[in-house]
């Protein structure tokens, strides 16, 4: 499982880079969901997001996901091209697999990569 | 498949799991009283006096067989050829449910595979999904499907009047709650253009525009200019078509349709009084996630030979729960395969021959009955196998008359449109020889004397 050091992460196992203001699914999510066939982004470029409210929808093979924001702030970008390569979550969840990038994002109740290392080990049983 | 109940092993251990010693201590909170209620029933009947019963019961109705039938309105009189039937009735195929576990069903899925190919070729659309319960439910999810594209943000859904009555009704109740804003209603039916009034009522919060093709009253029209309006507005098109229909005109796909919906009873599936019957749903590949129902997909096993599996099931509801299209995923298998081998069996020209023997008599009738006194065509407009004759009495009378001369008359639409009391919705399919044809236009003359 790779966590960067960076990152700031959620208890519903999504990213945000508070250098960047990019957000996303961990690597940890991608593998419990195992091949993810489709995204849809909620929210488009201008937007105002809330930390806690839904940004994506992602369906893989067996299971659907509701992504929630990490952070608040203004959506700058958000990555079209996941819509016709949604494997790149799987392949690459930290770095194309990026979802949006907000401006002057503000995190909401997030944690450290060791924080959400011990988390996710006290999940898998 | 076996069906093999629980045994009494089976039973005392789930019984002890629980901790309750008998199955009757599950009922203690039923009152005993309320247990086993004396029943009002007739004393009971052996089998043969049962059938007997059932079959005089049966033979007070009066059927299409015993009729001469010019009844449309949504379900049509058409040749079921033998061999659907035949199909049907395999113990393989006759269950009415989908299958999940593709390991045991590659009959059952290969044949709604089959049907949906041959409902995108019929419609001219990208993609079909494992069928619904009927047109008037599959119009409904048109609407879930427009509501879930647009995630609730547009609430407007546009249809009008000319959309089949009962279908409209399906669409207000399925929508009772959600939030959704029907318009069109108030449009006029007679002189209206769907190309100039429709339009001007589409606006940045219609999700969606439904319309009728041919439309219930039978007119045809080409929705081209309507659906780009449409479309200049945001908003997604359905057409709710006449499979039978779609076998000789330009395919709403052609025009840019987004959803394509109808009633596949038309397809080889007997009126049965009103059900059940088969809606088919067809759109474009842009769609496929917030469509509901099943859907069936070809694809590669392990060895690389060809199959078929239940495809993007993560968009249903078992799995996406609340946040799913619809709540409703289960489909008419039964029926699609018996739709799917109507169209296989009389094939790409056999459809457009009774596509066009229902056209070419439809128009023999409409010319004779017009030329009756006191009866006219209602509209001017291009028609299919349907049309509206204005009659010089109440609908309802004259289907009486109709009635004593054992014809079904056509569908009295003032039931529906009340301004529209002396009107008859006639329909002539390829099963009404010319014979039946003349006798409907002497008995309606015999009305318009007294």
């Amino acid at each position: 499982m790779n966590t960067p050091a960076n990152l700031k992460y959620t208890k519903s196992d999504e990213w945000f880079d508070p250098q960047s203001g990019a957000m996303g699914l961990t690597d940890y999510a991608q593998s419990q969901l195992s091949d993810i066939v489709f995204i849809e982004l909620l929210v488009e470029a201008g937007d105002t997001i809330e930390a806690g409210k839904p940004i994506a929808s992602v369906e893989s093979v067996k299971a659907s996901a509701e992504i929630y924001a990490p952070a608040s702030g203004k959506v700058a970008a958000v990555n079209k091209a996941l819509s016709d390569k949604p494997e790149t979550l799987n392949t690459d969840p930290f770095g194309e697999g990026w979802m949006i990038k907000v401006e002057g994002g503000k995190t909401g109740e997030t944690m450290d990569a060791a924080a959400y290392v011990a988390y996710c080990e006290s999940r898998v049983h | 498949m076996t069906y093999i109940p629980i045994s009494p092993t089976e039973r005392d251990a789930m019984l002890k799991t629980i901790g309750v010693k008998s199955l009757d201590d599950l009922f203690k909170d039923v009152p005993a009283k309320h247990r086993f209620p004396e029943l009002d029933l007739p004393p009971a009947l052996t089998e043969m006096e049962a059938a007997q019963e059932l079959q005089e019961l049966s033979d007070s109705n009066e059927s299409t067989r015993d009729l001469v039938s010019f009844l449309g309105a949504g379900a049509y009189n058409h040749y079921i050829p033998a061999v659907i039937d035949h199909m049907l009735r395999r113990g393989e195929f006759y269950t009415a449910y989908t299958p999940y576990q593709p390991e045991i069903s590659q009959g059952t899925l290969q044949a709604i595979f089959e049907y949906q190919s041959l409902m995108t070729a019929l419609t001219g659309m990208e993609l079909s999904n494992a069928s619904h319960y009927d047109g008037a439910t599959a119009a409904a999810e048109a609407v879930n499907l427009a509501w879930a594209q647009f995630r609730g943000k547009r609430t407007k859904i546009v249809v009008p009047p000319s959309v089949h009555p009962q279908y409209r009704a399906v669409i207000r109740t399925y929508t009772q709650g959600m939030g959704v804003e029907l318009d069109g209603e108030q449009l006029p039916i007679t002189n209206y253009s769907i190309t100039d009034d429709l339009p001007p009522l589409v606006d940045n919060n219609t999700a969606l525009v439904i319309v009728q093709y041919p439309d219930f009253f039978g007119r045809i029209y080409d929705y081209t200019k309507l659906i780009e309006a449409a479309h200049g507005k945001g908003a997604l098109v359905c057409v709710v078509a006449n499979p039978t229909a779609l076998a000789m005109l330009k395919t709403p796909g052609d025009m840019g349709a987004d959803i394509v919906v109808g009633d596949g009873q038309p397809l080889g599936i007997p009126m049965w009084y009103g059900g059940p019957t088969l809606g088919f749903f067809t759109t474009k590949k842009a769609y496929v996630h917030k469509m509901a129902g099943r859907l069936v997909g070809e694809t590669v096993d392990n060895r690389g030979q060809r199959c078929y599996v239940l495809t993007l099931t993560a968009r249903e509801q078992h799995i996406k729960r609340e946040r799913a299209t619809s709540n409703i995923c289960s489909n008419q298998g039964l029926l699609a395969l018996g739709a799917a081998i109507y169209m296989s069996v009389l094939g790409k020209s056999g459809m457009k021959q009774v596509a066009d023997l229902c056209y070419q008599k439809a128009h023999y009738a409409a010319e004779q009955l017009s030329q009756v006194p006191g009866y006219s065509l209602c509209f001017n407009d291009p028609f299919f196998h349907e049309f509206a004759l204005c009659c010089p009495k109440p609908a309802a009378e004259i289907n009486e008359h109709l009635l004593e001369h054992g014809i079904l008359g056509g569908y009295d639409l003032g039931q529906d449109y009340p301004s529209l009391p002396d009107h008859l919705l006639v329909a002539v399919t390829e099963m009404n020889s010319k014979e039946e044809i003349d006798l409907l236009v002497e008995t309606l003359a015999e009305v318009s004397h007294d």
